[in-house]
């Protein structure tokens, strides 16, 4: 049956092209109802579609020309619908090209064709993964994705207070907010303010937390210690107790007026009342104390588990040596910690870069300062929080926003290259 | 006897270190229940150990008449076990077809979580809020579920998708020639072995939720509507510390019920961190 010369003939072309409208290269390859069914997918999706993709993709490129037909954010939620369905359809028109072509190889190879029950067969076979991720993916693609792509969109915008639709339009400004925040005077100098004490608090904090929760689970791993179960679980809890709960009630402690740090402790040893919520020096000190205090057991319960599986000869073939446990602690110990901790200490840094829960909860980002639009103890994550929020002012949040997930993001993939799941070839 | 002498020194300090910490973190807690039998609203001029002590707060948040704060616990439950059934379910399913199957796109949608789980679901805080508004989901309780469920999508799925891995295929392939389809295949063979793994993912899509703050401050407006963390913090923040001892009261609800779970499931959290690597 098998042509001569079967190399020669172009059906995988002919149908390739034919297929530039969707289901005539499937018809060509006499494959009738595949064809059936993609026609019927593309004019569905025209006249479906249609209306979408035009306002659409019109409304994201101009945000709305007159007043009050238009509403710029709507527009803008639709743009993004829009390309997103376009892109989607794409993919379809593509896989209706790809295997015109691939019937059309397999026919100048002579190479039977599926018959219909096997292409049933095949689509339940390949199709079985996609199905099981759809429902995961659509809701990733809303919540997730979607919002991200509005804030980048968003970023370029002028959407504020007094750019607010319905009442008026948005439109686009290319990089004008950027450029505000590095060259207006009122927001570049909170701007670095904010980023200042964020990277000042990040690397504080989190090293403070680290060093506690490391020196407090070697302390406790030494052998001839009594009650070490009972101390373990105390100095767990503070990691047990949800995080909102702690922080409330040190913002209570702390508190000037009935507060137990100023009338309890500090009166107890003669010492003046300090002012941590209105002084913007004690309110950061007293933030980096509450981080320490809730963040070291997580650390002090992982470096536990590290330092349980640290082989006892090391330390004997030391002694032996006539090591020092100074010398024990810093050659042996503390490496294989660190070393066996490594990645999630990073993701201790990124996680206090972005802890909005003890700025927040604590003092509300305040002190407020003069001549700034944050806080003095704000961070970036609290600071996009209140231009939201508090001073609507959007398209600045965006865009501060965005430098922070480049700040984040850079540190992650900084560390993710690093771990072994790049590595492996299966893994991915 | 010099060697006697370093050691008593040296488990002396010891123990001096480990109770001052346990003492830093004995107090906050002593102080808060304290506060929470003081007989007072404020706390001006109390005890630490009150003289009158009370159960009068917790009976005023038990209240339905006067206080929010059961309706508070019962939307924070719900909320989170609704979280917690989509996101297992979910992550299930992608895990499995990411660790079994070899389809076109595997690799780029691996490579979109891992990117995806590295930006915090808040970065995008304004997105969500306007988008909430814009679409009438401002202000419920759906638009909460659905934005932690995807929020914890990507990094467990690629937990349970390791996990997943460490089954041996050879217990697919074999249910395959006995005639088990794709589903059965995934429901009765596959998922009883994964059960660990599972059970560390409900776990963390239990907390996650119950530990959130941001989004439920952005999103929820009416006091009914409120979860614990937001609802509490209103306690605390209206009144200026005037109520400071229901709010100590309600603290202390909360707080012993989690600490208990999450203290008798502590192994089983730290095993599913260590693997993950990843958040903390």
């Amino acid at each position: 049956m098998i042509d001569t010369n079967v190399t020669k003939s172009t059906h995988r072309k002919r149908a390739f092209f034919l297929s530039l409208i969707p289901g005539l290269g499937q018809l060509y390859n006499r494959q009738y109802l595949k064809a059936f069914a993609f026609i019927v997918l593309a004019f569905s999706f025209i006249i479906a579609f249609k209306d979408l993709l035009n306002i659409g993709l019109w409304g994201l490129v101009t945000l709305g020309e007159q007043l009050p037909r238009d509403h710029s954010v709507f527009l803008l939620v639709e743009g993004i619908i829009a390309v997103l369905v376009l892109l989607l359809g794409l993919c379809v028109y593509a896989l209706n090209l790809y295997d015109a072509h691939l019937n059309g190889k397999r026919r100048d190879l002579g190479i039977q064709l599926n018959s219909i029950r096997e292409q049933y067969r095949n689509v339940i076979d390949t199709g079985f993964p996609y199905l099981m991720l759809s429902p995961g993916f659509f809701l990733l693609i809303f919540v997730v994705i979607f919002p991200i792509l509005f804030v980048i969109l968003l970023a370029f915008t002028n959407y504020d207070l007094y750019h607010s639709p319905p009442a008026r339009l948005v439109d686009w400004i290319g990089f004008q907010n950027f450029i505000d925040i590095f060259k207006l005077d009122i927001w570049r100098r909170t701007f670095i303010s904010v980023l200042s004490w964020t990277v000042i608090w990040t690397f504080i904090a989190t090293t403070v937390q680290i060093t506690i929760g490391i020196f407090l689970a070697v302390l406790l791993n030494q052998k001839d210690l009594k009650f070490k179960k009972l101390f373990r679980t105390i100095l767990i809890l503070p990691w047990a107790i949800p995080a909102f709960v702690s922080i409330l009630v040190f913002a209570g402690m702390f508190n000037e007026s009935f507060g137990a740090i100023n009338n309890d402790l500090l009166a107890f040893f003669g010492i003046d009342p300090i002012p941590w919520l209105t002084s913007p020096f004690w309110a950061k000190v007293a933030l980096i104390l509450i981080q320490s205090w809730l963040g070291f057991p997580f650390i002090f319960a992982m470096v536990t588990g590290v330092l349980q599986s640290i082989p006892e000869e090391l330390y004997e073939a030391a002694t032996v040596d006539g090591a020092t446990m100074l010398q024990k602690f810093r050659s042996i110990t503390l490496p294989l910690i660190l070393y066996a901790i490594a990645p999630i200490l990073i993701t201790q840094y990124t996680f206090n870069f972005n802890n909005f829960n003890v700025i927040f909860l604590f003092n509300g980002g305040g002190p407020p300062m003069p001549g700034q639009t944050a806080g003095s103890t704000d961070i970036l994550i609290s600071w996009i929080y209140s231009l939201t929020l508090e001073s609507k002012q959007y398209a600045k949040a965006a865009a501060v926003t965005m430098i922070l997930s480049l700040i984040v993001i850079s540190v992650a993939l900084w560390q993710f290259r690093r771990t072994k799941s790049f590595k492996e070839e299966d893994m991915m | 006897m010099n060697m006697k002498r370093q050691k008593f020194i040296r488990l002396t300090l010891s123990y001096i270190a480990i109770l001052i910490a346990v003492t830093i973190i004995i107090y906050p807690v002593l102080w808060i229940v304290g506060s929470s039998f003081n007989p007072g609203n404020s706390l001006s001029g109390s005890t630490i150990i009150p003289k009158n002590a009370t159960l009068k707060h917790y009976q005023e948040l038990f209240d339905l008449s006067s206080s929010k704060y059961l309706l508070w616990y019962w939307n924070t439950l719900k909320i989170c076990t609704i979280t917690m059934i989509l996101s297992v379910t979910m992550i299930a399913l992608m895990g499995y077809s990411f660790s079994r199957y070899r389809f076109i796109g595997r690799k780029n949608g691996l490579m979109t979580f891992l990117i995806l789980q590295m930006i915090p679901n808040f970065a995008a805080l304004i997105a969500i809020y306007v988008l909430a508004v814009q679409t009438k989901l401002i202000d419920t309780h759906l638009a909460l579920i659905l934005l932690y469920t995807g929020g914890l999508l990507p990094m467990n799925t690629w937990l349970a998708k390791g996990y997943f891995d460490t089954i041996p295929k050879e217990l697919d392939e074999s249910a395959r020639i006995d005639g088990a389809g794709h589903f059965r295949i995934f429901w009765q063979i596959i998922l009883p072995l994964a059960k660990p793994i599972l059970a560390v993912i409900a776990l963390f899509s239990f907390i996650t939720p119950f530990a959130d703050f941001i989004l439920a401050k952005v999103i929820l407006r009416s006091e009914e509507k409120f979860t614990l963390a937001v609802g509490l913090y209103n306690l605390v923040a209206k009144q200026f510390g005037g109520e400071f001892t229901k709010f100590a009261a309600g603290a202390v609800l909360i707080a012993i019920p989690i600490s208990l779970l999450f203290l008798s499931l502590q192994r089983y959290l730290i095993s599913g961190l260590t693997a993950g690597g990843t958040k903390g």
